[in-house]
């Protein structure tokens, strides 16, 4: 040891990394709650509070922002310290983030299923929260590229690149989206009307999948592959190319939500071409990936965490693959409204960005308490638990989603509609069944790791992370 | 986007489109220079080293993929040709979604127009004993009426049940395919402000009793004088309704609004506003006259005379 350089912020990672797992659960089971509402709507027992409309924001919310969210800050606040070398460059900054963003999931949590909410998907929470996450974000925003400014390696790595665009990207997503006149404390107007205000919203949420769900966990998926599998990434070149073109060919591609309506035709015409371009960048991270393991493939056989990583990536490769399939126009004539759009969501949000958060935990976790894991047949099991969900949730939505896009196009020989709306309704009653059971499978597999870690962690005294010299400097 | 008055801003964004596709052909024509190493050569690390082990490969873009990045974008450039997509180019095939959807309506006229055309003349008695007809009625129904109506032309609170013999506008067939075509616009004022809670209860006593149910005779008798002053211009002396405008028969124990005290007293206090709306400019006469027969098919009792 040549010099003392420290140690990394380590609690703070500990701290997002548990309650990764915590809003998992929560998230899932209020999913779960709501799918089994679908196949029978008697569960939501004629309480308001439980009805679907509301809780139905309350799991996106709780998944995307609560479970993923938790899940970046952890991995971004410990890949750009082990990157840079370098501690979190404020701790008390870091810790307001930490807490904060805990506040925003609690106050999303009481304020849903009251039925407050500004009615913009993935933007319900009202003004005074909004606030708060504007606070909390600009805090990790100095906090990462704070601790960038004090690397001691020069070169950036590149799943930094990643969270940083993810950082800067959301903070711009959100304020914009979010710009409302208040009328009371839970009460607000957004700044902009009619179709302006439905193409500002699809700007926001589709880059909230696009930044939020794909760039944050692609830096994730940058630091955690090549180190589980103790190979060099694939490409430096594609990372370049792949990176610039998927930030930048990202942000156009909101209009696709929009196909067929009052959006002027050059809007959509354009989020589509922009769409199906993104095919390529989109595939660009899932080759650096999976090549990454090239000439150690076997280690799939033995290694069940880099399995997770791995079929993560597959499964973002077939959801970015199906994407700009749907956004063309006369496909999405098909899809659009049905439930075909759910089962895609969820291909990424489970297959993807659930099954890289879940690998990267079983990595981190352990390492963080200093042990090794309880047992790695539960990981296993795991494993095979949640592929067998996934797979149950999105064929049978993608079945379910093609035949009530059919059924509502039926029409006789004297130009009238075949079916009725209510009578597709009841025809997707199994699919739902199976859909259910396809997320109750998931959700029993993050049961499993929940216990898995707790064994392995509970009782340890938290790892100390000395901070090595960089290798090749001085 | 009626507020973007200025033609700029279709130039701002079509200049930014087209820069757009150039930087993108830029970076993967510069990133994609030089010639792939031979395939037994060993590909060198870029030579940077992050916590301990972490290091890049610098292989070449695979090849498959580089193809199918500029298929993509040459697709995207062919068709922002063709169609609308720079803001301030219309495309040369000169589509828009308004055209595209008026040559669909136009193409289902033309096809289905004969069918239609065929019951258009026949008077709507005879109509209702066509089972053709009878079943493009049904058919029309289940799309149209029965968010409101219910699957089963009941009905529910706030809308009609069409089974019942009962109609606030009158129930020939031609009353029928009137209120479908040009549909019906149904206003009771609110009460509570000249009657005062005293007033509602009295009357809403004697609405009741007019139904024949148990009611305080002593506070019906009261509601009676107010309901003579006030309600009877529309309903009727005796609460049997006026279908003219629309207004309730109250003595026939069948409640459009509810027929607990409690919603007889929150349709008195607060008055009800019900619309149906017209189906004439939007279904065409044609359709409208099938659905007509089809609704009139329906009522229970087919020898009453109306």
């Amino acid at each position: 040891m040549a010099e003392n350089l420290g140690h990394y912020n380590h609690k703070v990672v500990r701290q997002f990394a548990v309650m990764t797992i915590v809003w998992g659960i929560v998230g899932m089971a209020v999913g779960v709650l709501i799918a089994a509402q679908l196949a029978w709507p008697a569960l939501n027992f004629d309480v308001p509070w439980l009805t679907y409309g509301r809780l139905r924001p309350l799991h996106t919310n709780a998944v995307i922002f609560a479970f993923g969210g938790s899940a970046l800050f952890a991995t971004s606040y410990f890949v750009v310290q082990r990157t840079c070398h370098a501690r979190l460059c404020n701790d008390a900054v870091a810790a307001f983030t930490f807490w904060g963003w805990q506040l925003v999931i609690l106050a999303a949590a009481i304020t849903l299923p009251l039925g407050l909410t500004q009615g913009k998907e993935y933007a319900e929470l009202e003004w005074p929260i909004d606030l708060l996450i504007t606070a909390v974000w600009l805090a990790y925003t100095y906090v990462f590229f704070g601790t960038i400014a004090q690397r001691r390696i020069r070169h950036i790595y590149v799943a930094n690149w990643f969270y940083g665009a993810f950082i800067i990207t959301v903070a711009l997503l959100h304020v914009v989206n979010s710009a409302a006149v208040p009328v009371g404390m839970f009460k607000s107007y957004s700044l902009y009307a009619g179709v302006q205000d439905a193409m500002v919203q699809w700007w926001y949420g589709h880059n909230a999948v696009g930044f939020f769900l794909t760039a944050g966990f692609l830096g994730m998926m940058y630091y955690f592959v090549p180190k589980q599998a103790e190979r060099p990434i694939y490409s430096y070149r594609l990372s370049v190319v792949h990176f610039w073109a998927l930030i930048f060919v990202y942000i156009w591609a909101g209009p696709h939500h929009l196909h067929y309506t009052a959006l002027p035709d050059w809007a959509q015409s354009l989020g589509m071409v922009m769409s199906l371009i993104l095919l390529a960048p989109s595939w660009g991270g899932m080759i650096n990936g999976i090549m990454t393991l090239s000439g150690a493939w076997e280690k799939l056989r033995t290694d069940p965490v880099l399995r997770f990583l791995i079929v993560s990536l597959s499964f973002y490769g077939m959801s970015t693959f199906e994407g700009p399939m749907m956004s063309i126009k006369t496909v999405n004539a098909l899809s659009h409204y049905t439930d075909w759009t759910i089962g895609h969501v969820h291909s990424g949000a489970l297959g993807w960005v659930a099954l890289v958060s879940i690998g990267t935990m079983y990595y981190l976790l352990p390492r963080l308490y200093g042990r090794e894991i309880h047992s790695k047949p539960l990981i296993e099991a795991h494993f095979w638990i949640a592929t067998l969900g996934i797979v149950l949730y999105i064929t049978s939505m993608w079945v379910a989603g093609i035949m009530q896009g059919l059924m509502w196009r039926a029409v006789n020989p004297d130009g009238t509609l075949i079916y009725s709306f209510v009578e597709s309704v009841q025809a997707m009653h199994p699919f739902y069944v199976i859909r259910l059971a396809g997320g109750v499978l998931f959700f029993t597999g993050m049961l499993i790791m929940a216990y898995n870690l707790w064994k392995t962690c509970v009782g340890a005294q938290p790892a100390a992370g000395p901070i090595p010299a960089p290798a090749g400097a001085l | 986007m009626s507020d973007f008055t200025s033609g700029l801003w279709a130039w701002f964004i079509g200049i930014a489109t087209l820069l757009s596709f150039i930087a993108i052909l830029w970076l993967l024509i510069w990133m994609s220079r030089g010639k792939p190493p031979p395939p037994a050569e060993q590909v060198q690390t870029m030579g940077h080293v992050w916590d301990g082990d972490l290091q890049e490969y610098n292989n070449p873009l695979p090849r498959w993929w580089l193809y199918m990045f500029y298929i993509t974008v040459a697709y995207g450039a062919v068709y922002l040709v063709l169609y609308p997509g720079l803001a301030m180019f219309g495309g040369v095939l000169g589509w828009t979604e308004h055209s595209q959807y008026d040559a669909e309506v136009q193409a289902a006229n033309d096809r289905y127009r004969p069918i239609y055309d065929r019951f258009r003349q026949v008077p709507l008695a005879e109509l209702v004993n066509d089972p053709e007809a009878v079943k493009i009625g049904e058919r029309l129904f289940s799309t149209y009426c029965t968010t409101c109506h219910g699957s089963d032309a009941r009905g529910v609170r706030g809308f009609p049940n069409l089974r019942d013999n009962d109609w606030l506008y009158g129930g020939t067939a031609e009353d029928i395919e009137h209120t479908i075509l040009n549909g019906r616009q149904g206003a009771m004022p609110g009460w509570e402000p000249i009657l005062g809670y005293e007033g509602l209860f009295q009357v809403s006593e004697y609405v009741q009793g007019l139904s024949g149910r148990a009611v305080d005779s002593r506070v019906a008798a009261k509601g009676r004088d107010i309901y003579r002053q006030n309600c009877a211009v529309c309903h009727g002396d005796e609460g049997q309704g006026n279908q003219q405008v629309g207004a309730p028969n109250l003595a026939d124990n069948i409640w459009l609004h509810g027929g607990s005290q409690k919603r007889i007293q929150e349709t008195i206090a607060g008055g009800r506003n019900s619309r149906m709306p017209p189906h004439g400019e939007f279904l065409g006469e044609a359709r409208v006259h099938l659905l007509a027969a089809y609704v009139f098919g329906l009522r229970v009792d087919k020898d009453i005379d109306y």
